[in-house]
């Protein structure tokens, strides 16, 4: 019996591709939770990060949350929330959005305070308004950065919306959590897998992405 | 070809200024000049204005006083440098003018307008702006870099582009590099388009800190004459900062001297501030070869040329013995196009048989009326025979001059311009100012 041998049997299992506790449903299920616990944090992080870098004021605060943020166990905020919350979705969001906001704050903080100062200046001096100069200078130019930030802040949120099977949700945290619990190692290692393939898909999206948004200008010299 | 350029008359151009933008363009370009029929040219004054710096005085939150109490007065379409060492406040100055820095005390007129009266962006809109390492949008390619401006006015993309293409020429660049990215460039054409973005929306002031400095003195070179060329061509008020005391001879119609703490020292053309520094600092500053430099301030219109001591290689006999009379030590032999070959001594040179390998070394022709007496000197000290050789635009020789006849000439013109006095207007030989320096 070994690791190459539970994957195979699992999946090779018919019985795991449909139903409540199929793989699509489980992934679909997985993609949603990530996904929504990146857009909260994107919602937090870019914006926080992206004005503090660009006034260059706030990067004190912005060291603190990264630190603080980090600090904190996600299971351990998890079984917080859930004694605090009951069950739901919320409580499991927390810790995620925690866990995500301090790598997409700090990267897009520093992203922006590094870009060279000196085409700002240049845009300052020729009439650009500042949001301007954030969004049409300064981003361009610290943009593989940030989705630097983005990206391994997605991937941890992959591995860890597995924790969303201990509050009785689903996603594909439900394989490991059933199989240690069925002892059936078979599931354990099938939702492993999943999860790991799930994560390079995601270093996937984000490689395309930054091919395609990233101006070669920049590409080249970053 | 600069120095052609630099005689272009500047009340001939307000009328049909706008028409002739591109007009030196070649004629294979056909450009679509329909963009300024949107009014920009009828509704802005794209000359120069006059800026009026008015008791300014910058104080730092720190305590530095980085400008104390300037007052002067820029006039319009000319080139006003501000020199002086390291932390004398140019930088200061220039960016209150743009209002990048607001000054403590004092104010700034813009064509008799308190700048601090006008909407921030739309002054500096109205106003180039260069910095040293050109600070080029590295995302955006050279064109798009360029069209930054008349983008922000609102122009759209195809007739900021095309603006940009017709700037890209202007300065000299090549409208191959149109697609590159700033990367693709090297320093000397990353300054160009930095030139050619301030320039892009036509403003009638240019502020420039120290644009030159970080690339070769032979690149360096070329970007001042190009910048002389424009400002010939466009008639702008341009501001510009160097701490390069030859830089600021060679370009400036009007230098100030900026000592530590923001003092001006002195402001004047630079002749008058070659011949007539106001103290020991000025003087200093200026270097060893001032007396030297000056001579570029002198023309050589008034120089008297020999031009009997010149033969052709093909010259008969006769010819030779008839040029040679007067007792001359030397005679000038030129090919059969009238161009110089080398000098040489009447008795060693046959007819038919003239070897130009082993004539003396001719040094450097000057252009004669065109160059200076710096120039004529160069030439004179750089020939073991002492003698300079005239040329006119063609290249062919035009006459010969001694030293001693230059001499007399320095002397002339410094009599004629009084001990302490100064050139009223400059002699085209400043373009030549860093030949023989
Ligand atoms: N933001 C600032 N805060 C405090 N002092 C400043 C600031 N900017 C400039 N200074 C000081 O003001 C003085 C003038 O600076 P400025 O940059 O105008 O000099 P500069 O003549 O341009 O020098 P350089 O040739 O080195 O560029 C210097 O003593 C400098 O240290
Ligand atoms: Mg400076």
């Amino acid at each position: 019996m070994n690791v190459l041998h539970f994957i195979n049997s699992f999946f090779s299992d018919s019985a795991h591709w449909h139903g409540y506790d199929g793989i699509p449903t489980r992934m679909r299920e997985h993609i949603q939770y990530s996904l929504i616990a990146l857009a909260i944090a994107a919602a937090i992080g870019l914006p926080v990060g992206l004005l503090t870098g660009h006034t260059g004021r706030g990067g004190n605060s912005v060291a603190f949350v990264a630190t603080a943020g980090r600090a904190l166990p996600s299971f351990g905020l998890l079984v917080l929330m859930f004694v605090l919350l009951g069950l739901g979705l919320t409580p499991v969001m927390i810790p995620l959005v925690v866990l995500a906001v301090p790598p997409i704050l700090v990267t897009t903080y520093e992203a922006v305070r590094s870009v060279d100062p000196s085409p700002v200046d240049a845009a300052r001096g020729m009439g650009m308004a500042e949001s301007r100069i954030l969004f049409n200078v300064e981003l361009p130019v610290a943009l593989p950065l940030i989705l630097s930030g983005l990206r391994s802040a997605a991937i941890q949120i992959v591995s860890t919306a597995t924790i969303a099977a201990y509050v009785s949700l689903g996603g594909l945290g439900r394989y490991i959590v059933d199989g240690l619990y069925q002892r059936n190692y078979e599931k354990v290692v099938g939702g492993a897998t999943l999860v790991a393939v799930l994560a390079l898909v995601t270093l996937g999206i984000f490689w395309t992405v930054a091919r395609f948004a990233v101006s070669p200008g920049v590409r080249r010299s970053s | 070809m600069e120095a052609g350029a630099r005689g272009c008359d500047f009340a001939r151009l307000p009328q049909n200024y706008c028409n002739t933008i591109g007009l030196d363009s070649p004629p294979n370009g056909p450009l679509d000049r329909g963009h300024r029929a949107d009014g920009l040219c009828q509704t802005r004054r794209v000359f120069g204005v006059l800026i009026r710096i008015d008791s300014v005085t910058k104080r730092y939150p720190d305590g530095t006083v980085a400008v104390d109490n300037l007052s002067l007065e820029i006039p319009d379409r000319s080139i006003t440098v501000f020199v002086g060492p390291s932390g004398c406040g140019k930088t200061t100055t220039l960016r209150m003018i743009n209002r990048m820095i607001e000054p403590s005390e004092g104010r700034i007129l813009l064509d008799g307008k308190d700048l601090a009266q006008q909407p921030v962006n739309t002054l500096r809109r109205s106003m180039g702006y260069v910095i040293q390492n050109a600070g080029l949008f590295q995302h955006r390619t050279i064109v798009d870099n360029i069209a930054t401006v008349p983008r922000l006015l609102g122009w759209s993309k195809d007739k900021a582009r095309e603006r940009a293409r017709e700037l890209m020429e202007r300065v000299g660049l090549d409208g191959a590099l149109a697609k590159r990215y700033p990367y693709q460039l090297s320093g000397g054409q990353q300054q160009r388009v930095g030139v050619a973005r301030a320039l892009a929306a036509d403003p009638p002031v240019l502020l420039m800190d120290e644009p030159f400095s970080a690339v070769d003195p032979v690149v360096r070179k070329g970007l001042q004459d190009e910048l002389l060329r424009i400002q010939a061509e466009l008639g702008k008020t341009i501001v510009f900062v160097t701490h390069d005391i030859d830089e600021a001879v060679k370009i400036g119609t009007n230098v100030a001297v900026m000592r530590t703490g923001g003092h001006l020292a002195q402001f004047a053309p630079p002749a008058e501030l070659l011949s007539n520094p106001a103290d020991d600092f000025v003087e200093d500053f200026l270097g060893a070869d001032r007396g030297i430099r000056r001579l570029s301030f002198f023309s050589t219109a008034g120089l008297g040329l020999l031009t009997t001591p010149i033969v052709a290689v093909d010259s008969t006999a006769e010819q030779i013995t008839e040029r040679s009379a007067g007792d001359v030590p030397y005679l000038l032999v030129t090919d059969v196009e009238g161009k110089p070959l080398g000098w040489s001594e009447p008795a060693l040179l046959t007819a038919g048989a003239v070897d130009p390998a082993r004539l003396l070394p001719y040094g450097r022709p000057f252009e004669h009326g065109k160059e200076s007496l710096r120039a004529a000197l160069d030439g004179a000290v750089l020939s073991p025979t002492g003698w300079a050789v005239a040329v006119g635009a063609d290249g062919r020789v035009t006459g010969v001059v001694s030293q001693q006849t230059i001499g007399e000439a320095i002397r002339a013109a410094h009599a004629e311009n009084g001990a302490d006095g100064h050139t009223d207007g400059r002699t085209d030989g400043r373009t030549d100012a860093k030949v023989a320096g």
